[in-house]
């Protein structure tokens, strides 16, 4: 059924159509309105046979989800920034025990300084921790990817993040299709646990493993991963099947056969950078895009096929490597291996920071003539961040770095185009 | 002829052997059908108290929800020496996630286990969370105080010896007065923890109104399962602290881990209570009061205040302590007094 909703909420009637059994609920913003809505929709009993239970942190959140998922329980938890930051201990732990929970990121940055805005850094940070990670593009794409990864979860017996632009999306007022019952009933069966706390049959889950098995156990993480890489895209063909419509997958491609340069990246910023692309498109430039909608397990194959005829790749990420660079631009490097390209990572939209047409216009066109660095951070206000620079060298006690800049700015809060 | 007392097989302990009583009044271990929760061959120390209080507290839970339960053990001792991969000691479904989560582990168990049973899918199985004084007074407080507070429907047993023995013998917040471990002697002046702080949790348990809190030690293991199956006949979240000693730990001998446990209860250093819905409801009396030096002496954890120069004042504020939890929990009956 068509309507007009925000994106949590959108969220929140694909989870309940998951027929989820233990939801866990803490606030952090902008997750909330994911959690506040699955609540009304469990005490209206739509949703039957669902325990909601408000937590006392997002540590306790993941565990109680541990707790849940090993009886048997389909559970769901939904988190953002700081949060999935104060989870990670157990977030690791789901993955390391093989729990098929699903989690909402509601992509947001970390502090400090402490910032509720939209970027990757969080669940970037999670990259290696041994969850699949699937980012949506739009709101559609977020109810969509949220039923595929209860089944994509419970097939491998690995826990799923499904990654969504912060306010950008969970915020946003746009027309979704919600599906029917019936449809995602067909698409999802009910939770077959591979390994299971019952008195029946008791095992022992946690056991301490030793330098005798631990790689084994390691590894078979990484085989599990890889198995999602080929299921992922049959997923992908079997919702197609029941919903009708293309969501989900590895990648998305954009006229990236013809192209001269290839601009990479993930989330509700693949919009923008189309749009841009169209202009430049019908200027006669050979401009395509590759959305990564799998971000674990990485696609390399698919990466590495859609970027083989292009001579530039622009990685324009929302996610800073301090010291380095790019987070996802060195998983596609690792793509382009051996190939002879010229690459360029892009750091943009951090904390918020709008990502605009005319930015990414003038940016694509520096990297199509050749002007554009190995490493850029867009639009970044270089005379505050000399000034502060300066600051630091002329004198000792040159107070907290981010109060200096944002007085130096003056108006706070009004500018974040 | 004159009269000639029973003859008492456990000399030395106020037990009366089990082949006396009658066969509902004895222990859940004499039962031939006891489940062996934590069965033999597990890697603890020789006098262990922890292995011996879990024993007898997971089979007594056992035994009350008649082999329908499912426990969730923290990070530690109990941990480690029991599930060695690809060796388990446990006979119940038993899960390990971390240090600091035990208690919402339990909630989740309990959680699962509340819509299994609504949709048929399972019967009604109990949950117990289990673990150290450190992974329950420490780490593990935030998710316990949750959980408590949720009044969700586990029963959480601290294991407490006063320290952090599985990582070699650290501070905890349960580590007592004038107690020596590897980390209070670099603090303040004494090789012993310092006086004024760590924390009783079954008196915040308490705090949190739950249905039903106790403490117990391993010398009165009858006292230890009648707690463990009048918890498990209540919903809602319990607590249950015993005190479990530490040969290793306290620098005490492995023959000695039932007296000491015996001593902590008779000197009124660990009182022993139980307490319904934030009010205490019954005490465990001091039988033959002791002087607290018994207690201490028999432990190189408190060799420091027995040198050349006694500690008489550490000893006093000791005693004044115990005194203090006799008066407070009202331990000595009055005719004793």
């Amino acid at each position: 059924m068509l309507k007009q909703t925000e994106g949590s909420h959108a969220v929140a009637e694909a989870v309940a159509l998951c027929r989820p059994e233990v939801i866990c609920a803490y606030p952090i913003s902008p997750q909330t309105h994911i959690v506040e809505g699955l609540g009304e929709m469990v005490k209206a009993g739509e949703v039957a046979n669902c325990e909601f239970i408000n937590v006392e942190s997002e540590f306790a959140a993941m565990s109680v989800a541990i707790g849940s998922s090993a009886t048997g329980a389909r559970t769901y938890t939904a988190t953002a920034s700081q949060g999935l930051l104060f989870m990670v201990e157990a977030v690791y732990n789901a993955s390391g025990l093989g729990l098929p929970i699903v989690m909402t990121v509601a992509n947001r940055a970390i502090g400090a300084p402490i910032n509720i805005w939209n970027d990757h850094s969080d669940s970037l940070s999670q990259r290696d921790c041994g969850w699949i990670q699937l980012f949506a593009e739009t709101n559609q794409e977020a109810l969509d990817l949220h039923i595929q990864a209860f089944k994509l979860a419970e097939e491998i017996s690995l826990p799923v993040m499904v990654c969504m632009d912060g306010f950008i999306l969970t915020h946003a007022y746009e027309r979704v299709d919600v599906p029917t019952q019936e449809q995602v009933d067909a698409f999802l069966p009910p939770y077959e646990p591979r390994q299971m706390l019952d008195p029946k049959e008791p095992v022992s889950i946690g056991a301490m493993v030793g330098p005798e098995a631990f790689s084994e156990v390691r590894y078979l993480a990484h085989a599990k991963q890889m198995q999602a890489l080929e299921r992922i895209p049959q997923l992908a063909e079997q919702f197609k099947a029941v919903f009708g419509r293309d969501s989900g997958g590895l990648t998305h491609s954009y006229l990236v056969d013809d192209a001269d340069i290839v601009v990479v990246a993930m989330g509700s910023v693949l919009g923008t950078i189309k749009d841009t692309v169209d202009e430049m498109r019908q200027e006669g430039q050979r401009i395509g895009v590759l959305g990564i909608t799998s971000y674990r397990p990485f696609p390399l194959d698919n990466v590495r096929a859609a970027l083989q005829n292009a001579q530039r790749v622009v990685v324009l990420e929302k996610s800073l490597a301090v010291g380095i660079g790019g987070i996802l631009s060195t998983d596609v490097r690792m793509a382009m291996s051996g190939l002879q390209l010229h690459g360029h990572t892009v750091v943009a939209g951090l904390g918020g920071r709008a990502i605009t047409r005319k930015s990414l216009r003038g940016l694509f066109t520096k990297a199509i003539s050749g002007e554009l660095g190995h490493l850029t951070f867009l639009d970044l206000d270089w005379n505050v961040v000399n000034k502060q620079l300066e600051r630091e060298r002329t004198t000792r006690r040159s107070g907290p770095a981010a109060e200096s800049m944002l007085r130096d700015i003056g108006v706070v809060a009004a500018r974040i185009g | 002829m004159s009269f000639q007392p029973v003859h008492f097989y456990q000399t030395g302990t106020f037990t009366v052997g089990n082949r006396l009583l009658s066969a509902e009044e004895r222990s859940v271990q004499a039962n031939v059908e006891r489940t062996n929760s934590l069965n033999s061959g597990h890697r603890a120390c020789q006098g262990c108290g922890e292995a011996l209080g879990a024993r007898y507290a997971i089979d007594a839970a056992m035994n009350a929800a008649r082999g329908r339960l499912i426990a969730a053990n923290a990070t530690g001792c109990l941990e480690v020496f029991s599930t060695p991969y690809p060796e388990t000691s446990w006979q119940i479904p038993w899960i390990h996630s971390l240090f600091g989560n035990t208690a919402a582990i339990g909630t989740g168990i309990a959680a699962a286990i509340k819509v299994k049973r609504q949709k048929g899918q399972m019967d009604d199985v109990r949950v117990v969370a289990q673990g150290g004084d450190g992974g329950t007074t420490d780490i593990g407080f935030g998710c316990l105080s949750g959980m408590f507070e949720r009044n969700d429907d586990v029963l959480y047993i601290c294991y407490d010896n006063g320290g952090y023995m599985n990582t070699g013998v650290q501070r905890s917040s349960a580590t007592p007065p004038a107690a020596r471990t590897a980390t209070t002697m670099p603090v303040g002046p004494e090789p012993g923890n310092n006086f004024g702080q760590g924390k009783f949790v079954p008196a915040i348990a308490m705090a949190h109104e739950i249905p039903y809190v106790a403490t117990a030690t391993v010398a009165d293991l009858r006292d230890l399962e009648y707690k463990v199956t009048k918890a498990m006949g209540l919903r809602g979240a319990r607590y249950i602290h015993i005190l479990v000693p530490c040969p290793l730990g306290w620098g005490a001998a492995s023959q000695d881990t039932i007296k000491l446990a015996r001593l902590a209860k008779e000197t009124g250093i660990f009182p022993v209570f139980e307490a319904e819905n934030g009010e205490v409801s019954g005490v465990l009396k001091i039988r033959r009061p002791q002087p607290v030096e018994e207690y201490l002496k028999l432990q190189k954890r408190y060799a420091h205040l027995f040198g050349k120069k006694p500690a008489v004042e550490t000893i006093a504020r000791l005693q004044a302590a115990a005194d203090k939890n006799i008066r407070k929990y009202g331990l000595l009956d009055q005719e004793a007094n």
